[in-house]
């Protein structure tokens, strides 16, 4: 199998992967990040969702090949101690249920932020409308990306 | 039901204490049933199985609470809110409680289940005794240190208080209190005094939610497991003939193909690996029996309505007659159709099956009765499993089942190596237990102005309305009134989907409820309050409905919605009662290009004291959004028995641009509390049909509404 070079969360790692090995498996199954979820495969529901080079990425259809040089962010990286803007917001509106999509909505809604800092309504709920949550908390999803948006400001 | 705040109990069927040689006590408490008399508590925190009792209350010296939290929890919030019912009667401050998810119990607990929307109205008297003996066990215990009398010491907060002024945290008399007999009545709080119940308190598991950390079944790994991907019939009705598994043995990755009844495993050293290797079989399927497509489920179904073949499930008066008498009879058939359930994280389960033991670690609804089906299956005694619950992202009743953990130790025996069985999303969806299609045909006689006569059939898949549904609303206020079911068993496989039956029934008598009321010429609101009043002195104990508290919803919800005076916006009205909660909700919506847009839903629940008003807001909230995209959106199809959606790009849910604001009033009162998990789904497709009908004259009595209307269909 070869080897790819990729660079997570600050550090690089080298991992033995086929090379149309999905991004999101070489996270969840070699590198222990499970952090970043599996839903699709297919980038329809974004759970998955990590950042490249500062940019929200579907990992479930992006290959280890096309990873290798980028800056890739996922949600155990997104900070230090759990304290981004976004993840405050999260936990001050108390958005999840089940959760399990909840990473990759804060991975869709910090790249957004970082681009538009101060989001109308209309913008937030366009950006987040890939992102699916099946527990159906996008009204605490909108209402924490708006409280985030001024975290960051 | 009002809440009694003098409890007596039999300590033997409730609870039982221990010092720890650690330091500390621990109480070992049942939740819903009575300990086995012979079950003795474990002296030894290291020699603690959790198997000997349901949850515990473990209090260190220092004063930490650890209360293991015994529920399954899907993101129904059971994991804070059943902890803060012995929190709040064990009065310790909510920053001082760590939560742990509680292992399974298989010997000594009947309802270690997520399901029915039960876990609180359950465990609402049950968990508060057990904090409540806990704490006058604390106060006993200072009580003799300082020689004063029990009844004049207080608690606040984990600290004990007595007349002289004297102090003592539960960590400095734990061990003396563990020690003690346990009393038989303790008095619980005035509903008044709480301090925990009836606060915002956030998800236990938020920290490690909002920063990935592995809490899930899919998360779930163990050093040697095989990554295990499933070639299942493509079909209802087919099984495997033959399969030829050359190509996907040169995978990169793959170690094993292993046939498993009409299945074949693929297992390997990474899910991609399994996955490509799965993709890499080829196999040959036969027609076992009958192929079956959603044009002849419509037809079957409707052949039953037409026909005569029948169960009553109620019967008061005589509906014939009332109809034969009528002034005038409405009638309509609504139809609705299979669903998936689609958690977000798909079906998946650890096993590791061994001549000594059956390792089961995942997400499951019904952990018990999952391990009971393993050790059956495998000819092994229940005692040989051991089942850990992970946290579960979603269930909504498809986690009720275990064949996919059936499947993980079935594949692990075979193997003889630890197997994790993963579902694509492909698989999750081909491979459901769907919500059943189900269609109904309701009809109502008014004469002289009055609702004389109602006639509710239901033909289903696989089986019908259970239990008390057919007492529901309008049962006990119709003089003449009926309930008629009628069956076709199908080889698809169907179960319970989120508040089964009532999810779509509830929607079809609310769209018919305002036929009814058009076609009387009365205000719809004044139907149900004048209907309702003629239920309010029933001795009928199949009805549970409080025809009280079903118009108290109805007020307040007309009061905020505002209902028939907002300008700009149709509204459209529904009420019901389903798992033991009053639910009344008001769609307003908007028509875009034809297309309607439901752009805010009010809601007034009354499921009796709030636990936690933060955990029961998402709770209706994501009720109401997932009736709305399920009554809109969601059809799953079937041609020749093969399902014909298999992921997001060919199945609509609900996202977050046809995502309504959601207005949520609570009724306050001091009544035991009843589930949220599932009672303000059923409704909500009614009172948005209501509302296109007020938008565009057009009734609307199939689901998904938006097929059945002349907008192109969404996806995505």
């Amino acid at each position: 199998m070869p080897t790819f070079q990729l660079k997570i969360n600050g550090a690089s790692h080298s991992v033995e992967a086929d090379a149309d090995t999905p991004l999101l498996w070489v996270l969840r199954d070699n590198l222990d990040l499970v952090g970043t979820k599996y839903g699709c495969g297919i980038a329809q529901c974004g759970a998955c969702t990590v950042h490249m080079n500062g940019n929200a990425t579907r990992s479930c259809t992006t290959t280890v090949a096309n990873a290798q040089g980028m800056e890739i962010t996922t949600i155990e990286g997104l900070s230090e101690n759990g304290d981004h803007p976004v993840q405050e917001a999260w936990k001050d509106i108390d958005v999840p249920q089940c959760g399990y999509c909840q990473s990759g909505q804060i991975m869709t809604a910090s790249a957004f932020l970082e681009n538009n800092s101060s989001p109308s309504r209309e913008e937030i709920r366009s950006a987040m409308h890939g992102n699916i949550c099946r527990c159906a908390s996008y009204n605490s999803i909108e209402k924490a990306v708006e409280v985030a948006a001024k975290k960051m400001n | 039901m009002k809440t009694s705040n003098k409890i007596s109990f039999s300590r033997r069927s409730f609870l039982q204490t221990s010092a720890l040689a650690s330091g500390g006590m621990l109480v070992g408490f049942n939740l819903f049933t009575a300990c086995k008399e012979d079950v003795k508590p474990p002296v030894d925190l290291s020699l603690l199985d959790y198997n000997d009792f349901n949850a515990f209350i473990k209090i260190s010296d220092e004063g930490k609470v650890t209360i293991f939290a015994p529920n399954p929890e899907i993101g129904q919030g059971v994991k804070t809110s059943m902890p803060m019912l012995i929190a709040e009667e064990l009065d310790v401050a909510w920053e001082d409680v760590h939560v742990v998810q509680g292992k399974l119990d298989t010997k000594n607990y009947t309802r270690q289940v997520a399901g029915g929307s039960q876990s609180l109205r359950q465990g609402w008297t049950p968990l508060r005794q057990t904090g409540a003996t806990a704490r006058q066990m604390l106060v006993n215990a200072a009580a003799a240190k300082w020689g004063v009398s029990a009844s004049e010491c207080k608690t606040n907060k984990g600290v004990i208080t007595n007349a002289n002024g004297d102090k003592l945290g539960y960590g400095e008399v734990v061990k003396e209190a563990a020690s003690l007999e346990v009393p038989e009545d303790v008095t619980l709080k005035d509903p008044k005094d709480f301090h925990i119940i009836g606060q915002d308190i956030s998800n236990v598991d938020i920290d490690e939610i909002v920063t990935g950390k592995p809490l899930f079944g899919l998360d779930y790994k163990q050093e040697g497991m095989q990554y295990a991907s499933v070639l299942r019939p493509p079909a209802f009705g087919q099984k495997l003939e033959s399969f030829d598994d050359a190509n996907a043995r040169t995978v990169n990755g793959v170690n094993d193909v292993i046939k498993f009844g009409d299945k074949i495993a693929v297992l390997a050293n990474s899910t991609w690996a399994a996955m490509k290797g799965k993709k890499a079989l080829k196999a040959t399927w036969t027609q076992d029996s009958k192929a079956e497509s959603t044009a002849f489920h419509d037809e079957t179904l409707l052949g039953l309505l037409n026909g005569d073949k029948f169960d009553t499930r109620r019967k008061d008066g005589d509906v014939i007659k009332a109809f034969a008498e009528a002034d005038q009879v409405l009638e309509r058939t609504y139809e609705t159709p299979f669903v998936p359930h689609n958690c977000m994280e798909p079906m998946n389960f650890f096993a590791n099956v061994t001549t000594d033991k059956i390792e089961l670690v995942g997400p499951i609804q019904t952990p018990a009765g999952t391990a009971g089906q393993v050790a059956r299956m495998l000819g092994r005694d229940a005692s040989e499993v051991t089942l850990e619950m992970t946290r579960m992202g979603g269930g909504f009743g498809r986690r009720l089942y275990g064949d996919f953990a059936l499947e993980a130790a079935e594949v692990s025996h075979l193997a003889k190596k630890p197997v994790k069985v993963i579902f694509s999303r492909e698989d999750d969806m081909a491979a459901g237990i769907y919500r059943p299609a189900i269609k109904y045909r309701i009809a109502a006689s008014i004469k002289d102005g009055k609702l004389t006569g109602y006639h509710l059939k239901e033909a289903a898949i696989n089986g019908n309305m259970y239990g008390l549904i057919p007492n529901f609303f309008p049962a006990g206020a119709i003089e003449n009134y009926q309930v008629d079911t009628a069956n076709y068993k199908s080889n698809i496989t169907t179960g319970a989907w989120r508040a089964p039956y009532t999810n779509v029934l509830a929607s079809c008598e609310q769209s018919f409820f305002d036929e009814i009321a058009e076609a009387m010429g009365v205000d719809r609101i004044k139907l149900h309050m004048d209907l309702l009043e003629n239920v309010k002195r029933t001795t009928d104990e199949r009805i549970q409905y409080s025809p009280e508290r079903l118009q108290g919803v109805i007020k307040r919800v007309v009061k905020e919605s505002n209902y028939g005076k907002e300008k700009d916006v149709y509204q459209g009205f529904a009420v019901y009662y389903c798992h033991n909660t009053h639910v009344a909700e008001v769609a307003d919506i908007i028509m875009d290009n034809g297309v309607p847009v439901v752009k805010k839903v009010t809601v007034a629940v009354d499921c009796g004291i709030v636990v936690n008003p933060l955990g029961a807001k998402n709770q209706v909230v994501g009720g109401v959004i997932d009736g709305i995209g399920h009554s809109m959106y969601g059809e799953i199809t079937f041609n020749d028995g093969a399902p014909q959606s298999n992921n997001y790009d060919s199945y609509q849910l609900i996202r977050m641009l046809q995502t309504p604001q959601v207005d949520v009033h609570f009724i306050e009162n001091d009544i035991a509390p009843t589930g949220l998990g599932e009672p303000t789904l059923p409704p909500v497709g009614g009172a948005v049909a209501n509302a296109i009908y007020k938008a565009t004259g057009k009734r609307l009595t199939k689901m998904p509404y938006m097929n059945n209307m002349d907008v192109e269909p969404v996806v995505g």
